[in-house]
């Protein structure tokens, strides 16, 4: 799953530009995934302060 | 809630569109997800000056500094001289965009249009198929807005135009991820605006250094999504500074994504208009959006004002606004992004005989374009993909 770490989070929204499946919202100051995420991984290297992350599910 | 017009988000696109319509007699309700217009900040804050003349009374209260010109570093120190007036959409004004956008909405509700705050668009509303209106969530409270036309200025992360089927979703190599620090360093030049090129410094971008008065500076990074990994920006600009600013304070970090994908196939669909970052029309060079989302803003402004009161808001009608933004701002865009990807792949050694190549030539009479022009006398070989761009 797409993990966010807030604490790293910049709430720019970038990530929300590139997500092919438009799983992701900017709300104010946090990241919010939706079920339409596909786990693609484009918004991981394209956030400016790797705040996201994708986890394996067992490990969460 | 009724009205002619909704316009989601109040940047500086946003807020040129609902200035516009309302002047002209529409009922316009603007929303900002943000409880602050403004606030917090995801941009240098560079603007020409001559642009930003032509649509709003310059106003000490939001220029932060007149800067003279601009400095182009090349990897191996190699510096360019460009003087004020000629240095392209990117030298000029040096804004604080956390007063400036919040003025251009109070020129918005003095135009008599109603601004909502903390107000989240979360989707079309649709009537016999096609949209109505949108869903909002205001101060956490369900809120329908019944509106013929739905202006999307929503941003990088906008959602107006998938709402309405418009593909906006950027590739990697089409958006460059920024990070930038407010800097105190009393090394600051204030009068120039610089600019690092460099493979290592930012690859596929550049960074800055905005003048901000005071010796404060906006000291940023964009790095090309396609060449980034997790965190590249922030590590890259805290390296920069590390080298070039040590004894430089942060007093303010900032992050965010800028379209760099050049125009997108469309930017209407029935009852839908996009305008500025949402629209994807931020310069693929210089990555400024400010003047682009404007000039954009006021096109749809006359459109939907136009446009509404006749009740032809389906997306052929809209063509009006296709066809005046593509034929103005459109051209340069076009333009632009065809030289961005040409740049972002030259190696450092390229960037350095390019830069060696101005050596004599008298630098201070030239503006981005003509800058291009003589670059691709000099360097007939290395710059042939652009001859028929620039000449």
């Amino acid at each position: 799953m797409l993990s966010v770490n807030r604490y790293k989070c910049g709430y720019c929204g970038a990530c929300v530009g590139v997500c092919p499946s438009a799983a992701l919202e900017l709300v104010e100051t946090w990241i919010e995934v939706n079920d339409d995420c596909t786990k693609c991984g484009r918004c991981t290297k394209i956030c400016p302060m790797g705040a996201l992350e994708l986890v394996k599910e067992a490990e969460t | 809630m009724k009205c002619d017009l909704v316009v989601v988000g109040a940047g500086p696109a946003g807020s040129m569109t609902a200035k516009v319509a309302a002047e002209a007699g529409l009922d316009v309700v603007m929303l900002e997800k943000r409880q602050e217009i403004g606030d917090p900040v995801r941009c240098a804050e560079g603007v020409s000056k001559a642009a930003l003349k032509k649509m709003v009374e310059p106003d000490p209260v939001w220029i932060s500094a007149d800067v003279k010109g601009a400095r182009i570093r090349g990897p191996d120190g190699t510096e360019i001289v460009m003087s004020e007036d000629r240095a392209g959409a990117e030298v000029g004004y040096v804004l604080e965009r956390k007063v400036f956008d919040r003025v251009l909405a109070q020129r918005a509700a003095e135009a008599g249009a109603k601004v909502m705050v903390k107000t989240r668009a979360l989707g079309l509303l649709h009537e016999r198929g096609v949209p109505s209106g949108i869903s909002a969530q205001f101060i956490g409270e369900s809120l329908k807005i019944e509106a013929p036309l739905i202006i999307g200025a929503d941003g990088v992360e906008s959602k107006v135009g998938r709402w309405a089927g418009i593909e906006t979703a950027l590739k990697p190599k089409d958006i460059e991820t920024c990070a930038q620090f407010l800097i105190q360093d009393d090394k600051i030049d204030d009068e120039y605006c610089e600019f690092y090129l460099g493979n290592d410094i930012a690859p596929g971008g550049y960074v800055w250094s905005f003048p901000k008065g005071h010796s404060l500076a906006n000291v940023g990074i964009g790095v090309l999504g396609s060449k980034a990994n997790s965190g590249t920006p922030i590590k890259l600009l805290r390296e920069f500074v590390k080298k070039n600013f040590p004894e430089g304070k942060v007093l303010e970090m900032m992050v965010g994504g800028v379209p760099v994908s050049g125009p997108i196939e469309t930017t209407t669909a029935d009852g839908v208009i996009l305008v500025g970052d949402a629209a994807r029309q931020s310069d693929p060079i210089t990555g400024g959006g400010i003047i682009n989302g404007m000039r954009a803003g006021m096109m749809a402004g006359e459109v939907a004002a136009d446009l509404v009161p006749k009740g032809e808001v389906d997306k052929e009608s809209l063509q009006v606004y296709e066809k005046m933004w593509r034929e103005t701002i459109g051209k340069s865009i076009t333009r632009n992004f065809g030289v961005k990807e040409f740049f972002v792949d030259l190696t450092d050694d390229d960037l350095n005989n390019l830069i060696h190549s101005l050596d004599g030539v008298n630098v201070a009479e030239l503006d981005l374009r003509g800058l291009l022009k003589v670059l691709v006398r000099q360097n007939p070989k290395l710059l042939l993909k652009l001859r028929h761009l620039i000449v």
